[in-house]
């Protein structure tokens, strides 16, 4: 840290010497994601305490459909793979691969959602409602929590590939898609861990 | 949307969405739209000072029904909402924003930078926690305020004091909800300015140092910032998650906390003191910080054992999250949990003594100045021992099971917040006022201050002592006569309006103290770096930043090194006061604006204040049904999110030309 000798000339760090090595922008979103690992962990924390309190209503084998979580969850990470291909491109200055691959990244984003909105309403038509028990109602925060952060990223993408369009974002803007990316990276790696322990981890 | 079609690179057109870019700087206009962090700091002082007077007055009202046994001023119900906004408001939006207050001002002008890491976001820290005090006591409008203590346990917290025999008539589950839901709803807007602002002072402290300002160098108080920024970003999503949960259970009847559907009230005790605990060093660590640059100022001698006062708050910071159920020895969590949580909890009182006796081997045999800040620091010093102490007692189970929800706890967190946090951030706006407004306050007036404080505090929570010990029980809205509890109570309603005086004296103060001559850049000698700009400081906190070789940079750029055993050496003055407002040894403050100097600083916007509209409009959203409550969830997510994309396409600061 003793090695910082040039002065800032700018408040902001717009490619100017940072104490840390790393952009404002960067450290922050690195910071927020910490504390993003609280917010669900405090969701998943509940969710195994009431794992099998489900007050006679369906339980995880009754109305959990494997394959079908399995395959959306499949296409989530495999948007994880269009993002890496996505900030690649732009790395490359590959602005038309850019392009496609943010808007697929976002579409597998898409998909995934309509993936869960179609098995929350399976589940409210089979009765597995909010309220019917702590089992239900912790599961549907936990996921509905992560569809409204799987929401905010693919709106950011879809943003990022229609700015790229009329020239808002050029190949200068790798770190905003960088940034974006950590996001999604960050929301995709929970759906693993919250995969794995709704749906994978046998109980009932 | 037209804000799209520019290309923000151009930066020839000043409008941008529906706002043109404010320009001022003087006016109510600069205000409302500055993202500077020093008038951002400063309207959280005002703000949390207006809080303290509402919360104070509650607190009187409190002691007002219980000066007496068969108190008649304030129902049963009135008594709920009273003691829980009470306690809400002295925490969320007193104690927590005078200390971001401080922060917001004394970190960029500690670390030598010009201003946060996001000046904006910044802004809407401050907008949205304002956003959030507004909300809550809009329930007055409502049905009452929230009821169910700031800690608001289930099941209480979903039915409400008394669900077979409530006085309030047939529809006291609609009411409850109403009250609850501005709970939950109002501490969660509160929850996300405090998150926004943790990431900003982290991001700050990391990458906006001053060159030659290592880790180590920080002032104190910018390190117990630093430890309170990564405990608010940690300690926000569980609170916040435990909010949407209660939320969730009294607005849409998910069973989480509801006993009689599954759910276990208990959980709701985890999450909250798992948040709670955290917070209590949240409330007192900017106080340390404070009391940590004033005591060195004023026995003229470097802090005591820096690193070791640095190293035990962040001990403090990492033990905060191992001691949270010592807050439900009664809970019935067994023997072995009650056992590791009473001895994690006399293991923090370890860090939290070597800050106490590094602050007396601070002021041993210094040449000691009774000012008003330094006595309000040692004010802190001493009555926070006593509440620590009192909070030892508390680590033993079984005692504590005894004074589990007696005055002997309200006493114990009085010493501790009031007698800590509330000492602290006082002697905080003695010392750096005349850094802020440029003049000092009264010393006759301050002291006078601290004593009638000092007293009152005293009359008001060492007999809160002798109650618990005698059983009296918190939260109880009247007491029968002839439970032994008439005479100290009388006690206690006298100190509290010794309190009222003295913050009365505060505010004359404050107002006999307008036309003090300037008080110059440096008034108390101190020893780091904010000291080295005018007071109170340009836009930009330094025309030259500065480069920093020593803790304590300020003082051995006055003062010679000697050996041990002389005084230290003034150095000669380079420059007149006059010719240079900056202090003869520090910034050669021009008085030249940002712009005058070529540097480049981030313009006002109106993003962030228009940002926090939305969240409060959204949040009434969720106590209707049907279309009311689409609509209002629509009209803030409007405003929340269009305010978000204008403000992302609005570069932090317009290019001049």
């Amino acid at each position: 840290m003793s090695a910082v000798t040039e002065t800032p000339a700018h408040v902001e760090d717009d490619g100017h010497t940072t104490n840390f090595g790393m952009s404002n922008e960067k450290l922050a979103m690195w910071t927020f994601i910490g504390s993003e690992c609280l917010f669900f962990g405090a969701m998943i924390a509940t969710y195994l305490l009431y794992l099998n309190r489900t007050n006679g209503g369906p339980t995880a084998f009754d109305i959990f459909d494997i394959p079908f979580t399995s395959a959306s969850t499949f296409i989530l990470l495999m948007s994880s793979l269009g993002m890496v291909l996505a900030l690649d491109a732009i790395q490359k200055k590959d602005m038309r691969g850019f392009q496609t691959w943010t808007l697929t990244t976002a579409v597998l984003g898409a998909i995934f959602l309509s993936g869960q909105i179609y098995e929350f309403t399976f589940f409210v038509e089979e009765g597995f409602k909010l309220e019917t028990s702590p089992f239900s109602a912790s599961f549907f925060v936990l996921t509905g929590f992560h569809g409204i952060h799987v929401t905010v990223g693919v709106v950011m993408l879809f943003i990022l590939w229609a700015l790229s369009l009329k020239g808002g974002i050029t190949e200068k803007n790798t770190e905003t898609v960088e940034l974006v990316g950590l996001y999604w990276h960050f929301v995709d790696i929970v759906w693993i861990l919250i995969f794995t322990l709704i749906y994978l981890i046998p109980v009932g | 949307m037209t804000a799209i079609a520019e290309s923000p690179s151009t930066g020839t057109a000043r409008r941008r969405g529906f706002f043109s870019r404010p320009t001022e700087t003087t006016g109510w206009k600069s205000w409302l739209t500055t993202v500077d962090h020093k008038k951002i700091g400063i309207m959280y002082g005002v703000g949390a000072l207006l809080f303290f007077v509402v919360g104070g007055v509650e607190a009187l009202l409190i002691r007002a029904q219980l000066a007496g046994p068969e108190g008649e001023i304030l129902s049963a119900d009135a008594y709920n909402q009273i003691f829980t906004m009470h306690g809400l408001t002295m925490v969320f939006f007193v104690v927590m924003p005078l200390g971001a207050a401080f922060i917001n001002y004394l970190l960029p002008l500690q670390i030598g930078a010009r201003d946060v890491a996001f000046p904006r976001i910044n802004a809407v820290s401050l907008w949205i926690w304002v956003a959030a005090g507004l909300f809550i006591y809009s329930s007055v409008l409502f049905d009452g305020m929230p009821n169910s203590s700031w800690v608001a346990y289930a099941p209480q917290s979903i039915v409400g004091p008394d669900p077979n025999g409530y006085t309030l008539g047939a529809d006291a589950a609609a009411i409850h909800q109403s009250r609850m839901l501005f709970y939950s709803l109002g501490l969660q807007i509160a929850g996300v300015a405090s998150l926004a602002s943790s990431v900003n002072f982290i991001v700050t402290v990391l990458n906006m140092r001053a060159p030659g300002m290592t880790l180590m160098r920080m002032p104190v108080f910018t390190w117990m910032s630093f430890v309170v920024a990564f405990l608010l970003l940690f300690a926000m999503p569980i609170i916040g998650i435990a909010l949407w949960q209660l939320m969730f259970q009294t607005r849409f009847a998910a069973p989480f906390y509801d006993p009689l559907n599954g759910g276990d009230p208990v959980l709701w005790q985890h999450m909250f003191w798992l948040f709670g605990h955290p917070e209590v060093y949240i409330m007192i660590l900017p106080a340390f910080g404070i009391i940590s640059e004033i005591l060195p100022v004023f026995s003229r001698k470097p802090l005591f054992g820096y690193s070791a006062i640095v190293f035990s708050g962040i001990a403090i910071g990492f033990m905060g999250w191992g001691v949270w159920a010592h807050h439900m020895f009664t809970a019935g969590l067994g023997p072995v949990a009650d056992a590791a949580f009473g001895i994690s909890t006399m293991f923090i009182a370890v860090p939290t003594g070597i800050k106490i006796f590094n602050w007396l081997g601070t002021m041993w045999g210094g040449q000691i100045r009774f000012t008003t800040p330094m006595l309000f620091s040692i004010g802190l010093v001493s009555m926070f021992t006593i509440g620590g102490l009192s909070g030892v007692t508390h680590s033993i189970v079984p005692s504590d099971t005894q004074q589990h929800d007696t005055y002997y706890v309200v006493a114990h967190f009085h010493y501790v917040l009031f007698g800590g946090a509330l000492f602290g951030l006082f002697a905080g706006i003695y010392f750096w006022f005349p850094k802020a407004f440029g003049h000092l306050l009264n010393e006759k007036l301050g002291k006078l201050h601290f004593a009638l404080m000092l007293i009152g505090f005293n009359l008001t929570f060492a007999p809160m002592h002798f109650l618990g010990l005698n059983g009296m029980p918190r939260r109880y809205y009247t007491y029968a006569d002839g439970m032994g509890w008439n005479f100290w109570n009388a006690v206690v309603g006298i100190g509290a309006l010794v309190i009222a005086v003295s913050f009365i004296v505060f505010v004359l103060n404050i107002i006999v103290s307008r036309n003090n001559p300037p008080a110059g850049a440096d008034p108390w000698d101190a020893r780091s770096v904010e000291w080295l700009t005018s007071s109170p400081p340009p836009v930009h906190n330094f025309d030259q930043i500065p480069t920093i070789s020593d803790r304590d940079e300020l003082w051995y750029r006055k003062y010679a090194s000697t050996s041990d055993k002389e005084a230290p050496v003034r150095v000669p003055a380079g420059a007149s006061d006059v010719a240079n407002p900056g202090g003869p040894y520090g910034d050669k403050v021009s008085g030249k604006s940002a712009k005058e100097l070529g540097i480049h600083m981030p313009d006002p916007s109106w993003f962030p204040l228009i940002l926090s509209i939305g969240l409060p409009v959204a949040a009434y959203g969720v106590f209707y049904e049907g279309a009311l409550m689409i609509g209002l969830l629509a009209v803030g997510g409007i405003i929340t999110f269009g305010s978000m994309i204008g403000w992302a396409l609005e570069p932090s600061a317009e290019e001049h030309h």
